[in-house]
């Protein structure tokens, strides 16, 4: 069993919903990305999403390319994120690291060379925004090889057809995206949310993070009631856009706002 | 060799494929792919909009209606068919091939890419969208499809790098005359890639009532492929132009690339014609050996951007490299996949010229012809002029003059230091 699936078993059998906290690699400099990881676990987190920066992120908004321009200017590479990972497992063997970001930084390494550097550091799964599973057969066989979990996302939009297709590509959980609309958008309505992952759930055998839209304890409570985690993003990445040189406010405000959403979503 | 060459080509290595065997209508196939290149390289959110496109599109290509509501704003709207004009005294000039300029500048709005505004907005307006989004680098495309959503009473929102809006300061005004609202982009290196990028994040948000008109041959599966449907009457008009005032084919053609919509409208209806050359001239900027270029297919690898897999401008990690070209229509990093396919298959070549070679076309044909050429165009009549001296004077060439140059005026006599 992936360290993926164990960690949403284990969640389930305590009652428990996952807390994904997400940032990117390299932001607002590369020092800080690993010892921020093990500060967001001590804070709650379940799962650790490490976003791969990129020079064009189409599907984000202005926070989380604001945050990969930060990363870029320290040229953080992909092998450099590779090796956040790999020292991120030295001290923490439990926690699953999904790696985000999109397609072209994996093909410019090459899929096979990827997944071995992946596997070889304890990376968990990828998530390639801009790789439908209509084109990533070829990425998704490789990485299951590498016994990587290949996430996938799914919309407001997505059919009862492509939500199939989509969860038999997938391994670990399916990320639904909350919002038409970027990563930072604002307004969340939970009903629409329970409706839709109560009818993802009812065609795909896997847990359903949710994510977009979760900025603090009152809506990552109101999303985690009706899915089985969530996904905070921008929230995060926008204390660090506030503290920029400032490691240690960043590493506190981050682990008052996870420890404020996972007492909220424990109580 | 199948007539519907499939998916499995990725496979072959095709510079060994036969040529005359191939279904060039056959591409792309159903999923969009020309061999390795093209699909639908997008995230999820914007599938559902993507799959409506293509639904609404192979609806209406063979749509009598359609196509018919098309061909007449393209007759008298746009005022086709544009001429095929022989250059006689730059032939004479350049002592060697027939020069024929498919004068796409003198289409209404001043270039080829009202043709393809034209087909998209007609579809957004089946379709219902009321609101018309697109990108720009230039403003060509901006003004195009600023044009036709006047005309069709749509809302139309245009994304313009920071850095162009300052550029192209005339066709900023003229997009706002047209009732278009321009929204500088400050994000990246704030130019074409980058507008792009914004444009799909307002397609993601607004995909309920917005239709996102892309400006050229490139963009997640249906767009490649459609978008060179709507160009590819300048090659059909070209070959019987041709047929009819030389009676032959040419033994050339000549079109520049950025995207490489231009181009593909003129190639398309030439591909299954061996005897025809074709060339392709991407902007080698400073030098293709300085890096500060936009050659992609001269210089790059296969990439994923925007949609669709295509050469790519791209760091050894994968980062987008910002191109560099005095024509800010020619300013991407990337080239429309079916470009790609061609090459890869040796159909057609791909060459480059400096940004001096095109200023030195500009000023060439403007003195000789009397026509102010778009510097984009002068790319493809830089090359020409490289091209013509080899051959014969009972040979012909087609170089597509893409659009016209009056929007270059003030770049032009920036670089020559000339105060306007």
């Amino acid at each position: 069993m992936s360290r993926v699936t164990q960690c949403f078993a284990d969640l389930r059998s305590k009652g428990k919903k996952a807390l994904i906290p997400y940032i990117t690699a390299g932001d607002s400099n590369p020092s800080i990305t690993v010892p921020l990881m093990h500060a967001m676990v001590e804070a709650g987190a379940d799962l650790i999403e490490l976003g791969i920066p990129f020079s064009d992120p189409m599907a984000d908004g202005p926070t989380i390319q604001l945050a990969c321009e930060r990363s870029l200017k320290h040229q953080t590479s992909l092998n450099d994120v590779l090796v956040m990972a790999h020292e991120f497992r030295q001290k923490d063997q439990t926690t699953p690291i999904i790696f985000m970001g999109y397609l072209n930084p994996v093909e410019a390494m090459g899929y096979q060379t990827f997944a071995n550097k992946a596997q070889a550091a304890g990376v968990d799964a990828l998530l390639t925004v801009d790789l439908p599973p209509e084109e990533g057969s070829e990425l998704v066989e490789i990485l299951r090889k590498a016994e990587i979990d290949p996430i996938f996302l799914l919309s407001p939009t997505t059919t009862d057809e492509r939500i199939k297709k989509i969860s038999d590509s997938g391994n670990g959980f399916l990320y639904y995206v909350s919002l038409k609309g970027v990563t930072g958008s604002t307004t969340l309505n939970i009903t629409e949310v329970a409706d839709r992952v109560e009818r993802i759930k009812s065609i795909a055998s896997m847990p359903v993070g949710v994510g977009f839209g979760i900025k603090d304890a009152t809506s990552a409570k109101a999303v985690s009631a009706v899915s089985d985690g969530v996904i905070v993003g921008s929230a995060i990445v926008k204390i660090i856009e506030n503290n920029l040189d400032d490691a240690d406010t960043i590493s506190s405000e981050i682990t008052a706002l996870l420890t404020s959403m996972r007492q909220a979503m424990d109580a | 060799m199948p007539s519907t060459i499939n998916k499995d080509l990725s496979m072959l290595d095709l510079s060994n494929v036969d040529l005359a065997s191939v279904d060039w209508n056959a591409f792309p196939d159903k999923q969009g792919h020309f061999g390795i290149y093209g699909g639908r390289f997008a995230p999820e959110t914007l599938m559902d909009a993507i799959e409506e496109l293509e639904h609404a599109y192979n609806n209406l290509k063979n749509d009598q209606q359609f196509q018919a509501d098309f061909d007449n704003d393209l007759r008298h709207y746009v005022g086709r068919p544009s001429p095929l004009y022989h250059a006689q005294r730059w032939s004479n000039e350049l002592d060697g091939a027939q020069i024929y300029l498919k004068r796409e500048d003198l289409n209404h709005t001043g270039a080829h890419k009202i043709n393809n505004t034209i087909g998209q907005a007609l579809l957004a307006k089946h379709m219902g969208k009321p609101r018309i989004i697109a990108e720009t680098g230039a403003g060509q495309h901006g003004v195009a499809t600023a044009t036709i959503a006047a005309r069709l009473g749509l809302e139309c929102v245009v994304y313009m790098g920071e850095v162009d809006v300052a550029r192209q300061a005339p066709n900023v005004y003229r997009m706002k005359l047209l009732g278009a609202e321009v929204r500088p982009v400050t994000s990246g290196s704030k130019t074409l890639k980058d507008a792009l990028n914004e444009a799909m994040r307002d397609w993601v948000t607004n995909v309920d009532d917005t239709f996102y008109c892309i400006g050229t041959v490139a963009g997640p599966h249906p767009y490649p492929e459609m978008v060179r449907d709507f160009q590819t009457i300048i090659g059909r008009e070209a070959k019987q132009q041709s047929l009819k005032q030389t009676g032959r084919l040419p033994d050339a053609l000549v079109a520049c690339i950025g995207g490489g919509s231009n181009a593909i409208g003129l190639f398309h209806e030439f591909l299954a014609d061996l005897d025809v050359d074709i060339y392709g001239v991407e902007a080698a900027g400073h030098g293709l050996e300085t890096g500060e270029h936009a050659a992609p297919l001269c210089k790059a690898k296969p990439g994923v951007l925007h949609g669709n897999r295509m050469y790519l401008m791209a760091d050894d990690n994968g980062q987008v490299i910002e191109p560099h070209s005095i024509s800010a229509g020619l300013d991407y990093p990337g080239v429309g996949p079916e470009h790609c396919f061609l090459k890869d298959i040796g159909r057609a070549n791909y060459v480059a010229v400096t940004d001096d070679e095109a200023m030195q076309a500009f000023h060439s044909l403007t003195r000789i012809e009397g026509i102010i050429p778009a510097l984009e165009s002068s790319h493809a009549l830089a090359y020409a002029m490289k091209l013509a001296p080899t051959m014969n004077s009972d040979q012909q060439i087609i170089v597509n003059l893409s659009g016209r140059g009056d929007k270059d005026i003030n770049t032009i006599a920036a670089r020559e230091g000339i105060k306007l």
